[in-house]
């Protein structure tokens, strides 16, 4: 196996009583690579953490953490392993000092080097100011940053975060990602979300899990790609018959929108918008506004987990 | 080591909530006073004890009596200490900070084990320094005294080992406390039952299965290996039953 490969996940299926809740789940997660992990609610994200951090036994399928099984050596598979749950696992009574050095050697951090542990995990994640406060008392992005300080304290070859920028401000999710970036330097990161931008924002790679099946594996470079729907937003201040647009080369369809407004669906590989505007201003059609438009990740999102699952190739 | 680490933050823990503080301040107030109108009693009869051909030492009038209801007391505060070990960490959601460490689950169990007896035995050592006091002024049989307290610190530990297991079953403290304090009681009092059934070997079994039988005969002074082995397995049972129990988390449903 490629050594780089932090995390191999083969085959992959849990089943609660008779439900479903995850089937035949196969992904790798290189060294150096942010892996965004998608899904509505209830799709199987949670339970696929779980069964990659050790906490949830697999019914069926294996997972490799840095080339060691984790069924079969729980505990070296574990060292390199640092998981921020849904509900970040702080002890409210311990000051973030002693909850952070309490998972230094939790983590098998050996004594001397827990201190310098400690220190380098507060100050990534911003948490220099607060080492003697209650993390009871902390607000809820302190609270996270805590919780993520926590994961990353041991650095491990892997970094799960399960929904890592819930209830932060604007500012904290920017440095949280940016702080998923650094990360990502030396470690993989797995990082579940259902916040999109955030996935543009952070991630190389992008799964969609719907009803436990994996719907959509793409780079974010693909998923651009995907994005570019073949079609031009036009604005004129007097416009022209339908006809004469339809008549620009490349165009096939237009669709009339608000006064003055169309929609020019046109061929993948012929872009018009330049036809258009030599149109318009040999015309004098009074051009106002000429946009290429994008279907959101979002658009994609939604189609992807309403219709049928279709499998799709990285 | 890790296990340590685990007992530590287990105790600081306990330490931390006013929980802890209180029970050591009940406890003690309570068999000061049951100590200390022990010794009364003693006193006033003295003379007449004194008379008598074989006269019962200090150990057998104070000590016995007193460590007798302190297995009573443990009995109601146990539950108390041990309710919140796992059940607590189930229900603010912390378990898989443990589970996520290169940690098994046997550490985990015998690291909160070894917190709360830590918290017990120091409850036992302040219970262990009123009789001990008597030596100022008079002797003490302390091969009998020692004996009790053995049979003090094993009883313990098996209320803790129940009360550890209960713990893992549920998210609530309160019920986990509920639950031990009615598995103990039934325990303490499952020779009663037997005493009603004719068979005597059934009556034995429910007598062998008693905690009180068995923390009796140490009272008396009594060192039976017997004794000993009924609370080695009865901790060990607890014990593998809890890190089971635990381990089934993962494979919930």
């Amino acid at each position: 196996m490629d050594t780089d490969t932090l995390i191999d996940v083969q085959h992959l299926t849990r089943y609660y009583s008779t439900h479903r809740a995850v089937h035949d789940l196969s992904f790798q997660v290189r060294r150096g690579e942010v892996l965004g992990f998608l899904g509505p609610n209830g799709a199987g994200k949670s339970t696929t953490m779980q069964m990659i951090t050790g906490n949830l036994a697999p019914s069926e399928g294996r997972v490799l953490i840095n080339g060691i099984d984790l069924l079969d050596e729980p505990l070296r598979a574990k060292a390199a392993l640092g998981y921020l749950p849904e509900q970040p696992p702080l002890y409210r009574e311990l000051t973030v000092d002693e909850y952070l050095t309490y998972c230094a050697r939790l983590n098998r951090i050996p004594g001397a080097r827990v201190r310098a542990a400690v220190e380098t995990a507060r100050e990534r994640c911003g948490l220099s100011d607060v080492g003697r406060r209650l993390i009871g008392n902390l607000s809820k992005g302190y609270q996270q940053r805590v919780g993520i300080a926590q994961a990353i304290i041991h650095a491990p070859a892997v970094v799960i975060l399960d929904e890592p920028t819930v209830g932060l401000d604007p500012i904290q999710i920017r440095e949280i990602r940016s702080l998923i970036r650094e990360l990502s330097a030396e470690h993989s990161v797995i990082l579940s979300t259902h916040i999109l931008p955030e996935v543009q924002a952070t991630c190389d790679r992008v799964q969609i899990i719907n009803q436990g099946e994996l719907v959509l594996t793409d780079t974010i470079d693909g998923l651009t790609r995907r994005m570019q729907r073949s079609s031009l937003h036009v604005t004129l201040r007097f416009p022209p018959a339908l006809a004469r647009l339809q008549a620009i080369d490349g165009v096939q369809e237009v669709e009339p929108l608000e006064e003055g407004s169309y929609r020019l669906h046109h061929v993948p590989e012929v872009n018009p918008a330049e036809a258009v505007a030599v149109a318009a201003v040999h015309h004098g059609w009074g051009l106002l506004a000429l946009t290429p438009e994008h279907a959101s990740l979002e658009d994609i999102f939604v189609q992807l987990t309403r219709s049928e699952p279709v499998e799709e190739a990285a | 080591m890790m296990i340590g680490h685990i007992a530590a933050r287990e105790l600081r823990t306990l330490f931390l909530s006013p929980l802890a503080w209180s029970i050591l301040a009940v406890v003690e107030f309570i068999l000061a006073w049951l100590f200390l109108s022990q010794l009364d009693q003693y006193v006033r009869l003295q003379a007449q004890i004194a008379l008598m051909q074989s006269p019962p030492g200090l150990a057998e009038v104070i000590v016995a009596p007193l460590f007798g209801s302190a297995g009573i007391v443990m009995l109601l505060v146990v539950p108390l200490v041990t309710m919140r070990l796992v059940s607590d960490e189930r229900r603010s959601r912390t378990l898989p900070l443990l589970f996520s460490a290169p940690v098994s689950m046997t550490e985990i169990i015998l690291g909160k084990y070894l917190g709360v007896m830590a918290f017990l035995s120091l409850m036992l050592g302040l219970i262990a320094l009123m009789p001990l006091s008597l030596l100022l002024a008079g002797s003490l049989d302390l091969g009998q005294f020692a004996s009790g307290l053995l049979g003090l610190f094993l009883m313990l530990a098996a209320f803790a080992a129940l009360g550890l297991y209960i713990s893992t079953l549920t998210a609530q403290p309160t019920v986990a406390a509920v639950a031990s304090f009615g598995a103990l009681l039934l325990l303490w009092v499952i020779n009663l039952a037997g005493n009603a059934v004719d068979d005597s070997g059934s009556r034995g079994i429910f007598a062998w299965l008693s905690l009180q039988q068995h923390y009796e005969a140490l009272l008396r002074g009594i060192f039976n290996s017997s004794d000993l082995a009924y609370y080695l397995l009865f901790i060990a049972v607890f014990l593998v039953f809890a890190v089971r129990r635990l381990d089934a988390d993962r494979l919930q449903h």
